[in-house]
């Protein structure tokens, strides 16, 4: 697996986060969230669960809407258009087109059960006329190479082990050579020997071209991998910055006791 | 990673798959003798017993009147109703499935119009029996043909002014499709909503177009779920359209009523030809529904299930692997 980048793949995107709200009823989960993700970098989201990581990843590709605030990627804003200064809801064409331009990584794989392996990662880009049907058999395959899984392509996913399955999830979602991916822990629903194979797939992403944004548990791994780590606790943002720095000399108590509750 | 299992040294007596029993020299002591079940062979005789009891009451009472059977079982005239269930069910089956789709997908739209739209429909249709719908329709066709007016249920009734029995075959398949979309769209909102959120999650985080989504991800999931309860709802639509007889429509049932009252000492016979034919006919489709879910199984299971015919050659392969091993000690 090697980290060059072909030249036709999409430039990485900044993402940013703009003064993001959300309410589930009276719970509030996020609350007053301004981030920037600059361009090809990779940011880690840690935070105990109910902090709205998740919510906040799934906001970034518009799976959940904001009741205030938007997300921008490549300063285009997700879901929303500005009118006479307000934010207005886009129609559902449009914001599955800008969903097309943002790869997305479950944590369950989600793979689609009634396709083979290539099926499932040469689907989008056809679906999406991006690509005619044997363009993206090809690049599919390419893919599958990457993530070490060539041999798999007639396979169907319940015929593979949890961290097969999440390296197709990923050739699934760089298919459509997106500017930017989203995990969304994509390695707890494994078990602990297959995790390693999921990292180094990702961290073999990093730095080549495509921002990054990693919800996840893996400290080693955001230690590692990391350009930006950001703490989350009770929907907002209580720490960030570089690894070594939220990770060895957190300035927050609330980091320092989930650092010592995770590690 | 599961490609890879640890190779393991041949000789050791658990590694050994049973084919190889001879060459590995397994101790034979250690064979594990599969669990034998004596009491089915004891209810396998009770069964064959009770069934050959049946079956030669059948043969031997006079009451079935056989060669009257075999006289009217191929008759034109009853070939003639044959047709017409046939006709009355495959349309009545296509167009209550397709209005079903279409009222399964306004229900699970999120426009609250064709929710409530779709919810109202399906709540009549369900209340209101079969028969009344027909025999309203059939009454409004009448008092429609004689002042020649338009067509007030869409284009199937242009044939109006056709032949009587397309009027009432076109009455039967409407008023049946009628009925059968409101049971069919509940069978295909449960498929659809049987299929994991996660999938519908994955769909529109790749971006994939409406259409694409239902058709190609969420359908093909759901019919997993839905072929055996519209393979259901098929087999009572196919003895359901025995009800069209009331709007003068002679379907197999109506051939054999008309021919009941003309050789009132035929009934038995009459009404076995009937029975045989529907069996037939159900048959028919209860093989085409195991060919159609083994298809939609693709990907679920990890194996699709062998068919009869493989199974019966595994049987036998196992039969006489056993019985080779046996001779052999």
């Amino acid at each position: 697996m090697s980290a060059a980048t072909p030249a036709r793949e999409r430039a990485a995107a900044e993402v940013t986060v703009h003064n993001a709200h959300k309410w589930y009823g009276s719970h509030r989960v996020l609350n007053g969230i301004d981030l920037t993700v600059p361009a090809g970098q990779v940011t880690v989201i840690l935070g105990p669960s109910g902090s709205g990581k998740s919510t906040l990843l799934r906001a970034v590709n518009h799976l959940e809407k904001l009741d205030v605030g938007h997300v921008s990627v490549g300063g285009e804003p997700i879901g929303v258009r500005h009118h006479r200064g307000r934010l207005k809801e886009l129609g559902e064409r449009a914001i599955l087109a800008q969903r097309s331009r943002i790869g997305f990584v479950f944590q369950n794989f989600n793979l689609f059960p009634h396709l083979t392996v290539l099926e499932n990662v040469a689907a989008a880009p056809v679906a999406t006329r991006r690509a005619t049907k044997a363009q993206a058999r090809e690049s599919a395959l390419r893919l599958l190479g990457r993530v070490g899984l060539a041999g798999k392509a007639d396979a169907y996913p319940r015929q593979l082990s949890g961290g097969q399955q999440q390296r197709v999830a990923i050739a699934r979602a760089l298919a459509l050579e997106p500017g930017v991916i989203l995990f969304d822990e994509p390695t707890s629903a494994l078990d602990p020997e297959l995790v390693g194979e999921v990292l180094a797939v990702i961290k073999d992403l990093a730095g080549g071209g495509t921002t990054l944004i990693v919800v996840t548990h893996e400290i080693a791994f955001a230690r590692e991998v990391a350009d930006t780590v950001v703490f989350l606790d009770g929907g907002r943002i209580l720490e960030q910055g570089p690894p070594e720095q939220v990770l060895s000399r957190p300035r927050e108590a609330r980091t320092r006791e989930f650092l010592s509750r995770v590690l | 990673m599961t490609e890879s299992p640890p190779a393991v040294p041949a000789a050791g007596p658990e590694a050994s798959p049973p084919a190889s029993d001879k060459e590995s020299g397994r101790p034979e002591a250690q064979r594990v003798i599969p669990l034998r079940h004596p009491w089915r062979w004891v209810l396998t005789a009770l069964v064959l017993v009770v069934l050959a009891q049946i079956g030669h009451g059948l043969v031997t009472n006079r009451f079935f009147q056989w060669d009257r059977f075999r006289y009217w079982f191929l008759r034109p005239v009853i070939l003639d109703g044959l047709v017409v269930t046939l006709k009355v069910t495959a349309w009545s089956a296509v167009l209550g499935l397709l209005g079903g789709v279409l009222l399964a997908l306004a229900r699970l739209s999120r426009s609250p119009v064709l929710r409530a739209a779709s919810w109202v429909y399906v709540w009549l249709f369900r209340s209101v029996p079969l028969i009344v719908v027909l025999l309203f329709l059939y009454n409004f066709s009448a008092l429609y043909s004689r002042l020649s007016l338009g067509v007030p249920f869409g284009p199937g009734l242009v044939h109006f002014k056709e032949s009587s029995l397309a009027t009432d075959m076109v009455v039967a398949v409407v008023g049946i499709s009628l009925n059968e979309a409101a049971y069919a769209a509940e069978v295909v909102r449960a498929g659809v909503l049987s299929v994991d959120q996660g999938q519908h999650e994955a769909a529109a985080a790749l971006g994939l177009p409406r259409g694409y989504q239902f058709t190609r991800i969420v359908m093909p999931q759901a019919l997993r779920a839905i072929v055996p309860a519209y393979v259901n709802q098929l087999i009572g639509l196919i003895k359901g359209t025995s009800l069209v007889f009331y709007v003068s429509l002679l379907d197999l049932f109506g051939k054999v009523q008309t021919m009941e009252s003309t050789y009132p000492g035929d009934v038995v016979p009459l009404l076995m030809v009937a029975t045989v034919w529907y069996v037939i006919l159900t048959s028919v489709v209860s093989v085409v529904q195991f060919y159609v879910e083994r298809y939609y199984s693709r990907g679920a299971l990890r194996t699709v299930p062998p068919t009869p015919l493989q199974r019966l050659r595994g049987g036998l392969r196992d039969l006489r692997a056993r019985i080779a091993l046996e001779t052999a000690r």
